[in-house]
């Protein structure tokens, strides 16, 4: 079924999702800076800005997220488990990219032997409407990353900015639960053939050229590379291009107690941090930034695809936009593709 | 042309040995942007360059090269950041050598992006011109007018303090009086400006790209990733963000030399400047003193004269 909505009755279509979902969309917190977070009212909703500094993965993996309370009454604790969620929840706006790297991201948390409750409930509740990307940047690479500015897998919706109006697809039974929405038109041919135009345009933008496939076995024959002795160099040992990679996943909990009382909350983690890996001795594993540049990468194209099946990038290219140093993702793959042998550094740019 | 007389100058200084390493500015992906280079051999550097995008203090990498003779590209303010790490001995190896050029102002390349629509593919300098292109676009921007807000109140833009000056030194006359933030917010009553600081500060996602961008934030062990003792929790409440920022900026006192590196590194634009521009024109207003300025003038607050002026004791 073709569907579309009008942008003119935009306003009322999230109006009508706030009062019956928990709606996460992205929002502009200031001028060219936009995060995904829960929308209160319509207004607040911003779809004009084609990679937001945070991604979606807000919406299922917040930065900080109280696991549960205690307090201590008597002579016995007492645990009381916060989130419940009472609501069903719909993501709205994020970009296939961001929508792939949440399922990168469920390969993990909801793995066989162990499945991670906060993020799988979420996600089990959780309706997706996916935006195509009509202006790709020229920092995107989704392509080369086994995605497309107008990949549909993990919608249940996905939207299409016409100008005038967004064509909407239903693809999943979630998504066809939105078939009697009032506010979906029935679509004419010539707005499908719109849609196919602006798909073709922007994917045709999109640098397929940068190499992932079989990255995984070339990285193991780079271990001790010197490559990671200069590549490092300019990494100033932020946690940038970690928390705003819609991938990253990992975390740190703390105890957050006063007398008797406390909270256990999980916050994002980066293996850039020296922190993260220094041990209660005082003795660090990964001691400089060549063990920790290595790492970031090693995770996401060589432990990752080895467990996994697929790279933990998708082409999102907002470690690249953001870095205060410019280191550029790209840049390492290009070279650890690069034939051996031949003595070439590997090219790029 | 003062890239190409760089180029030389470190091709020569790199072939004499006087350096084993020159740390500068190169050319790479993004439009708006330079990137530190690590050059060591002579031919190296040709890949050095110089703009109005040069935007970050290399003297925060000195730490990590401490066993390195090192040749260092300085702008005006990253050579008074030199200066303020030298009194506080962090160079007991080798001080570097600091190549310096006097600046003429960077450019902001968030306030370029406001500017134009879409996304912009390049930007190139013509004189006091911005020549910008985008998918749809061709604009021409005036230079001036897109500053970042430390480069327009900045008045010690020839780094005097370098070994090497590539090309004369400049008239220090800065084209606005005082930090725009910073007018702003002495205009306003405090809850306002409390007001400011915590919307600011609320978009703030703990990536620490302002500490780890400031040539002066060295310490071993960062108070904020302290566990014993525990002086922040690592989530985000209002008052350990503020925490955070006010620890930060007030770390700086006597010692920032207004780079404003802190505020350029930020992903989510978090106006941060104007907390350090302030504690500088305070210190300046209360010991005559700036950042980086006199080699041997020790930093007022680790120094104790019976000359200061305690006004605030009454």
């Amino acid at each position: 079924m073709k569907l579309k909505l009008n942008k003119k009755d935009v306003e009322n279509f999230l109006k009508g999702l706030i009062e019956e979902y928990d709606l996460y969309a992205p929002a502009q917190l200031t001028e060219g800076v936009s995060v995904f977070k829960k929308i209160d009212r319509p207004e607040e909703v911003n779809l004009t800005q084609p990679v937001t500094q945070k991604p979606a993965k807000e919406a299922f993996f917040p930065q900080s997220e109280v696991m549960f309370r205690y307090e201590e009454t008597g002579n016995r604790g007492q645990a009381v488990s916060t989130e419940q969620i009472r609501k069903e929840r719909i993501l709205l706006g994020a970009r296939p990219c961001d929508i792939e790297a949440i399922s990168i991201i469920g390969k993990v948390f909801e793995a066989e032997d162990y499945t991670d409750v906060y993020f799988a409930e979420k996600r089990k509740r959780t309706t997706i409407i996916g935006l195509g990307c009509n202006h790709p940047l020229s920092t995107c690479f989704c392509s080369s990353t086994g995605g497309g500015p107008f990949n549909r897998a993990g919608s249940d919706l996905f939207f299409t900015d016409l100008g005038e109006a967004y064509f909407v697809e239903l693809l999943t039974e979630k998504g066809m639960a939105f078939r009697e929405n009032k506010f979906f038109k029935e679509a004419d041919p010539k707005d499908l053939d719109l849609m196919k135009e602006i798909e073709n345009k922007a994917s045709q933008k999109v640098d397929r050229t940068i190499p992932v496939e079989g990255i995984e076995k070339r990285l193991d024959l780079m271990v001790e590379s010197p490559f990671w002795d200069r590549i490092h160099e300019k990494c100033i040992g932020c946690g940038v291009c970690t928390f705003l990679c819609p991938t990253c996943h990992c975390f740190d909990m703390t105890d957050e107690a006063v007398n008797q009382k406390g909270q256990r909350v999980r916050n994002w983690d980066s293996c850039l941090f020296p922190i993260y890996s220094l041990e209660t001795s005082g003795h660090n594993p990964r001691p400089t930034g060549r063990e920790r540049t290595r790492q970031r990468l090693m995770h996401k194209f060589n432990y990752y695809p080895k467990n996994f099946g697929r790279v933990a990038c998708v082409g999102c290219g907002r470690c690249i936009l953001y870095c205060p140093v410019q280191f550029d993702i790209r840049e390492a793959l290009v070279y650890a593709s690069a034939k051996r042998g031949k003595g070439q550094k590997g090219k790029f740019k | 042309m003062i890239q190409q007389q760089l180029r030389e100058k470190a091709k020569e200084l790199l072939s004499n040995k006087t350096v084993d390493l020159i740390i500068g500015f190169g050319e790479w992906t993004l439009p708006l942007r330079t990137t530190p280079v690590f050059i060591r051999t002579p031919e190296g550097a040709e890949s050095l360059v110089w703009n109005s995008f040069c935007e970050n203090n290399l003297t925060a990498y000195l730490h990590k090269f401490s066993r390195l003779k090192i040749g260092l590209v300085v702008k005006g303010c990253d050579a008074r950041s030199v200066v303020a790490l030298n009194l506080e001995k962090r160079f007991p190896n080798h001080p570097p050598l600091l190549i310096g050029i006097p600046c003429q102002r960077l450019v902001d390349r968030k306030k370029v992006k406001k500017a134009v629509k879409g996304e912009i593919l390049q930007a190139v300098e013509q004189g006091d011109l911005l020549l910008v292109k985008g998918e749809d676009v061709n604009v021409t921007l005036k230079r001036e007018d897109f500053l970042y807000s430390v480069c327009q109140v900045c008045t010690h833009r020839t780094p005097h303090q370098a070994h090497i000056l590539i090309g004369d030194p400049v008239e220090e006359v800065s084209p606005v009086e005082a930090h725009p933030d910073v007018v702003a917010l002495e205009g306003m009553f405090p809850e306002e400006r409390w007001n400011f600081f915590e919307k600011e500060t609320s978009r703030c996602i703990r990536c620490y790209a302002c500490r780890e961008a400031c040539p002066m934030c060295y310490c071993a062990e960062c108070f904020v990733d302290s566990s014993r003792p525990r002086w922040i929790e690592k989530s985000f409440s209002p008052s350990d963000l503020a925490f955070y920022h006010i620890v930060r900026a007030y770390h700086q006192t006597g010692r920032c030399s207004g780079c404003g590196a802190c505020e350029r590194a930020c992903p989510m634009d978090i106006r941060l400047t104007y907390l350090t521009q302030k504690l500088n024109q305070e210190v300046k207003d209360l010991y005559g003193f700036e950042t980086g300025i006199q080699p041997e003038a020790a930093p007022p607050l680790s120094t104790f004269d019976p000359e200061d002026k305690q006004e605030f004791i009454k």
